[in-house]
């Protein structure tokens, strides 16, 4: 019948298309590779350590966008590692920022900048940010709606320049989508002490691999101003509350 | 040859204020009298009396304060008018200037007619500024021919000529003090040397022994032999660019688009001196006779299209609600207020570093939405958390409202609230039989509160604390505050601050 040789030629031509589809696919994937920056995949940004249990990959990933909805806490959370890390942030659309707790939560306001107001010209405003500034964080006015090729537009901004950008609110395409709920403070009683730290359950929900949705109970800040995971033993002794020497003042 | 403006402090004090030529005015630096006006002089207001005391001597006295820089600038308009008269001036002090007298002097036809002349024509033209005492005073060395100049009177002896040779006898019979060496004048005295003159006359060698070298140097003024020389100064280039409009202009699109050929020639005349503009001072001259005046800082330095930003910026801010100014415009003045040699601004050969694309961005930012749009946050010091925050706009010293590191009493405890609202928000506190709860004036809860609406919606409190009284700025009428503050936690989790003040509730920030 056939020799070899033949048999080999045949193996050949049948096995030809299945190669060449994953060849153009190899290729493919290298030039969004090459248009994107080479190593987009995998360029983080420095995050504090308490928040990269919530985040696909364990860290804010260069390029990426982030949904937070329910605290503005959780968003100057994020800001702060790159932050103290020295890289520039924006704030765009939210005329109430703390500054002087953005602080205390890690934010350098020496490079903090703020379009509290920014109207109907958001959205430049916001490009013209994410275009400089490595961090932004952008609430979109209430009766805006942001469209999937906008949301993408802006996505291809990003991963060019780096930038992470954090949504107060809902976004189309985001790498993550975390939401606050199960609020409860401590210190606060029936007409005494004050607000010392609050727990809160931050529920991720990533995309692809980390599509699962994953809980997390955090101190936001806890009584020591620092944001960390809720751990099963109490942290401050209830038999000498700490607000009895703070609230004489 | 000296030319001297008596009580020039006065006169530029009196320009940057605006007082009429003939009220009495006084010049204060640091609580005392450091000039003063004729008339004041008149009811006794002496140089170095205290304010109360000038005041009691002359109740309609107007005092102003001292400021050098404004004395400066005053003498500026009356260098450039004298030079345009005699060249090569020396600007002793503002108030002083110093001429060789050999060129005037030979031009006029001696030196009593060139002072006469230049005496003559200074006052003429700067009477409308409000010069109008100009003293010559000419001599041999500059400090003899000041002496001069200050031996002169108003009106018809306004010029005192020191003939050649004879500034040794002129000096002699005035008191040690003028040598405004205070130190030596006051041993000479106690020596029994009343005049430079008894001074001039001991010997050289023995002045410099006892006295050391500034002794010597004093004991040669003395003598008249000043050999010191005038060390003309260089006139400044004309940097300044103005934008006159034959027919008002009552629009600021077209007033900036006018500018535009301005603001190009006024950066790159700066770029000619190997100068960039880091401090920008617009005037805006309406058609009423106004003169708006506003500088602006920048974080890097002033290219062309700043500068017509800033114009716009400066006419959109005092206009009124619609597109039209309040008052058309006549005149745009651009003036480098402060500048910078380029190199200290010079873009690296790789561009800039990454500050200066982050500047450009927020630049673009501010030009679409205005200067206020982009701002930086500043903490400084304060009781409420809004007071604590200052926004500052982009490009200007960021500088908080109150200082920080005072004690600020009352202020709230760690952690703080993440969203401060701009504007208090009206808010709803009742207590369990569904009334307003209120606090009296002994800071005294009138019942527990039970249901709060800090938006919309009403909520049962869950925790609660507070009043937390405050009163600030009781002596100051328009300032004052009378307030209490409560943190309260709603049964859903959240958490407020909310205010009550007058009676009335309002949500100052969330805990978010």
């Amino acid at each position: 019948m056939f020799d070899n040789g033949e048999m080999n030629d045949l193996a050949t031509v049948l096995r030809r298309p299945a190669d060449d589809k994953l060849a153009a696919a190899h290729s493919a994937a290298a030039r969004v590779r090459r248009l994107h920056g080479g190593q987009s995949d995998t360029r983080t940004l420095e995050t504090l350590p308490a928040l990269s249990g919530l985040l696909p990959g364990g860290a804010l990933r260069a390029g990426a966008a982030y949904s937070v909805t329910g605290s503005t806490a959780l968003a100057m959370a994020l800001m702060a590692g790159p932050s103290a890390a020295g890289a520039w942030c924006g704030v765009v659309g939210l005329p109430g920022f703390g500054a002087e707790a953005a602080a205390g939560l890690g934010v350098d306001l020496d490079r903090v900048v703020l379009v509290p107001e920014p109207g109907a010209g958001w959205r430049s405003a916001l490009a013209a940010l994410v275009d400089a500034l490595t961090m932004v964080v952008v609430q979109p006015p209430a009766d805006m709606v942001v469209t999937g090729p906008e949301a993408s537009r802006l996505g291809a901004r990003l991963r060019a320049r780096g930038g992470v950008l954090v949504v107060c609110g809902t976004w189309p395409a985001c790498e993550a989508r975390l939401s606050v709920s199960e609020l409860s403070w401590s210190g606060l009683g029936a007409g005494h002490g004050h607000l010392t730290g609050r727990q809160v359950t931050v529920l991720a929900q990533g995309r692809g691999t980390a599509v699962r949705p994953r809980r997390t109970r955090l101190w936001l800040p806890g009584a020591d101003g620092e944001i960390r995971p809720v751990e099963d033993t109490p942290l401050v002794d209830p038999a000498e509350p700490g607000w009895v020497h703070e609230a004489a003042g | 040859m000296i030319a001297w403006f008596p009580d020039w402090p006065v006169t530029a004090a009196r320009q940057a204020a605006g007082c009429p030529a003939d009220t009495p005015v006084a010049v204060l630096d640091r609580g005392r009298v450091m000039a003063c006006s004729v008339s004041a002089r008149a009811s006794g207001v002496q140089r170095g009396i205290r304010t109360r005391d000038a005041q009691s001597r002359c109740p309609d006295l107007v005092v102003l304060p001292y400021d050098p820089a404004q004395d400066a600038r005053a003498y500026e308009p009356v260098v450039s008018a004298l030079e345009a008269l005699v060249p090569g001036v020396e600007v002793v002090r503002p108030g002083t200037c110093a001429v060789r007298a050999r060129g005037p002097s030979r031009y006029y036809g001696g030196d009593a007619e060139a002072g006469e002349s230049v005496a003559g024509r200074l006052a003429a033209q700067l009477a409308g500024a409000g010069v109008t005492d100009c003293r010559i005073g000419v001599a041999d060395g500059p400090f003899a021919a000041e002496q001069a100049a200050r031996a002169t009177t108003p009106g018809e002896h306004r010029v005192h000529v020191v003939s050649p040779g004879g500034s040794g006898r002129f000096l002699a019979p005035l008191p040690v003090s003028v040598l405004e060496r205070p130190d030596l004048a006051d041993l000479l005295r106690r020596l029994g040397l009343r005049t430079l003159g008894a001074f001039a006359e001991l010997p050289a060698a023995d002045v410099l022994a006892r006295f050391g070298l500034d002794g010597a140097l004093a004991h040669r003024l003395a003598r008249g032999q000043d050999e010191r020389a005038v060390a003309a100064r260089r006139p400044p280039p004309e940097l300044d660019q103005r934008v006159a409009f034959d027919a008002p202009v009552d629009r600021a699109d077209q007033v900036a688009f006018s500018v535009r050929g301005a603001a190009d020639e006024f950066v790159a005349g700066l770029a000619g001196q190997g100068l960039v503009c880091t401090t920008l001072r617009v005037e805006v001259r309406t058609d009423s006779g106004a003169v708006h005046t506003r500088r602006w800082l920048h974080p890097r330095w002033f290219d062309a299209v700043d500068v017509v930003d800033r114009v716009r910026w400066q006419l959109e801010g005092s206009r009124g609600s619609g597109e039209e100014l309040t008052a058309p415009v006549v005149q745009v003045r651009l003036v480098p207020d402060e500048v910078d040699t380029h190199g200290a601004h010079g873009d690296g050969l790789w561009g800039g570093g990454p500050d200066e694309q982050i500047h450009r961005a927020l630049s673009r930012v501010q030009s679409m939405l205005g200067h206020h749009a982009v701002v930086t946050p500043v903490v400084g010091g304060g009781r409420g958390p809004a007071d604590r925050q200052t926004l500052v706009p982009w490009g200007d010293r960021p500088r908080p409202r109150w200082p920080a590191g005072q004690p600020w009493p009352g202020s709230l405890p760690a952690p703080l609230p993440a969203t401060v609202y701009p504007e208090l928000r009206p808010a709803v506190v009742l207590s369990a039989d569904g009334r307003s709860v209120g606090v009296d004036g002994r800071g005294v809860l009138t019942a527990e509160p039970a249901q709060f609406a800090p938006d919309t919606d009403l909520r049962p409190v869950a925790a609660w604390a507070g009043p937390w009284p405050v009163e600030e700025r009781w002596w100051d009428e328009a300032a004052t505050r009378r307030l209490a503050r409560f943190q309260v936690v709603g049964v859903d989790g959240s958490a407020w601050l909310l205010v009550v003040e007058g009676g009335r509730w309002w949500t100052e920030a969330c805990y978010d």
